[in-house]
């Protein structure tokens, strides 16, 4: 699962770019990530240039 | 807002408005939708681009020039520094928020019709195939109808992904970019400062692109492959805080830049992907201004050729990617592997290669020859440069 640290995010899209089950929707200025179609393959947390996702462990 | 159109272009930067302004200038009726509340705004740009690259397709306007570029300095990783002359080349930093607004009111004197905070949610099928997109327009859902539909809807484009197409960008081909647009600086004037190696930008490079007096962009572009330790924004923080600890930062943006091969499929019924979104940007420079405008172009005109001939077909198509197969598509393959070689150099190798070229004269230094030395340690890549180079 991941978590959108709020108010930090940009909405510049590069998640979106790399996400590869396209479960990440960003708008002008809203960020959505469908955690049900989420693989968990924590890509978007890696690319994200300022940081403002994170990987939540369900475990 | 009209319930239908010949061609609906999705995304209002410079590949969406030369998409529209061709596709209207050989007689389609089109219609540009952009999602923000203005186009060219927010800039997610270094903003760098050649005089030659652009005036393909527009004439160059005084106001869309912050700086003229004659030469670049490359700092190596030890901090040696090369100054590069530009021989023929002319070089701009542009306004982009100017650049992208004036694209789009000349793709509207086209003859196309432009809307921004048209939030574009998905494509319109009838029994399988494209007909149009479903949108949100200021608050109000609504469906409009085409018979092609063109994503250029940049890094995130969501359009060619809905049809089927694979848009997506492997993390190694992803630049992680962070960019500070700051006054209260010191900075070389008409000149660009690219700064490369691991402790500035692993897998891309620093730049430090001037707008007129103490004022400059000053980015980075990290790849995927190292921004999972340490993000963009670190990267740029600790070169701001080392050099610029005094500088007044007017513009923070971020954003992504796919260094990859151009999508191999960038067609389907109904649908051509242009631009950003098809992955039409140098791999090794991450300049995208250029090829979005020319896969607009080359979009543009076979759109309103496939609505002349009443084929809108995936075959019919294929023309687009013809077009831009004899235009930059072998290019982009060896900027690539280029790219990848330089990405294999140590930074002891890359400070080699800059003491090599430091001892060039100055005067005798030019683009080439920097590349040709950096190139002997690859000798391999040489007969691919040449190929660059020479044009064949």
């Amino acid at each position: 699962m991941i978590n959108i640290i709020e108010n930090k995010c940009d909405f510049c899209g590069t998640c979106v770019g790399v996400c590869p089950v396209n479960c990440i929707d960003v708008d002008e200025s809203s960020i959505l990530i469908d955690n049900n179609k989420c693989i968990d393959c924590d890509l978007c947390v890696y690319i994200c240039p300022i940081e403002v996702l994170e990987s939540i462990n369900e475990a | 807002m009209k319930p239908s159109y010949d061609i609906i272009v999705v995304g209002g930067g410079p590949a969406g408005s030369m998409t529209a302004k061709y596709a209207a200038e050989n007689g389609a009726d089109v219609c540009v939708l952009e999602k923000t509340r203005d186009i060219g705004y927010p800039v997610r740009c270094g903003e760098a681009v050649g005089h030659d690259g652009v005036t393909q397709f527009v004439e160059m306007q005084k106001n869309w020039i912050a700086e003229k570029i004659n030469s670049c300095t490359l700092v190596s990783p030890d901090g040696t520094k090369l100054d590069v002359p530009f021989a023929n080349e002319t070089g701009y930093i542009l306004n982009r928020r100017i650049f992208d607004y004036d694209l789009s009111r000349i793709a509207s004197k086209a003859g196309a019709q432009i809307f921004t905070k048209v939030k574009v949610q998905g494509l319109l099928f009838e029994d399988d195939k494209i007909i149009g997109v479903k949108v949100n327009h200021l608050g109000e859902d609504k469906e409009i109808k085409g018979k092609i539909i063109v994503g250029a809807d940049g890094v995130d484009s969501r359009v060619g992904r809905w049809a089927g197409l694979k848009t997506t960008v492997k993390i190694r081909d992803m630049e992680s970019c962070m960019q500070y647009s700051v006054s209260n600086i010191e900075v070389k004037r008409n000149n660009m400062t690219m700064f490369v190696g691991k402790n500035y930008a692993p897998g891309g490079y620093l730049w430090i692109f001037p707008k007129g007096e103490n004022f400059a962009n000053i980015g980075l572009g990290i790849s995927g492959k190292y921004s999972k330790h340490k993000s963009a924004k670190k990267y740029l923080d600790e070169f701001m805080s080392r050099e610029f600890p005094e500088a007044s930062v007017h513009t923070s943006m971020c954003g992504g830049c796919p260094i990859a091969y151009p999508i191999k499929k960038p067609i389907a019924d109904n649908i051509m992907i242009v631009g950003d979104a098809a992955h039409h940007i140098n791999p090794v420079t991450g300049g995208g201004i250029t090829p979005a405008m020319k896969s607009g172009m080359l979009a543009g005109i076979v759109g309103a050729e496939a609505i002349k001939c009443n084929d809108q077909s995936e075959k019919f198509l294929e023309k687009y990617v013809k077009a831009i197969d004899n235009d930059f598509t072998k290019r982009h393959h060896t900027l690539y592997k280029i790219k990848e070689a330089i990405s294999q150099l140590s930074d002891e190798d890359i400070n080699g290669i800059a003491r090599n070229i430091d001892s060039i004269p100055t005067e005798k230094r030019t683009l080439r020859k920097v590349f040709m030395s950096s190139m002997l340690k690859k000798p391999s890549l040489i007969i691919d440069v040449m190929r660059i180079f020479t044009g064949l």
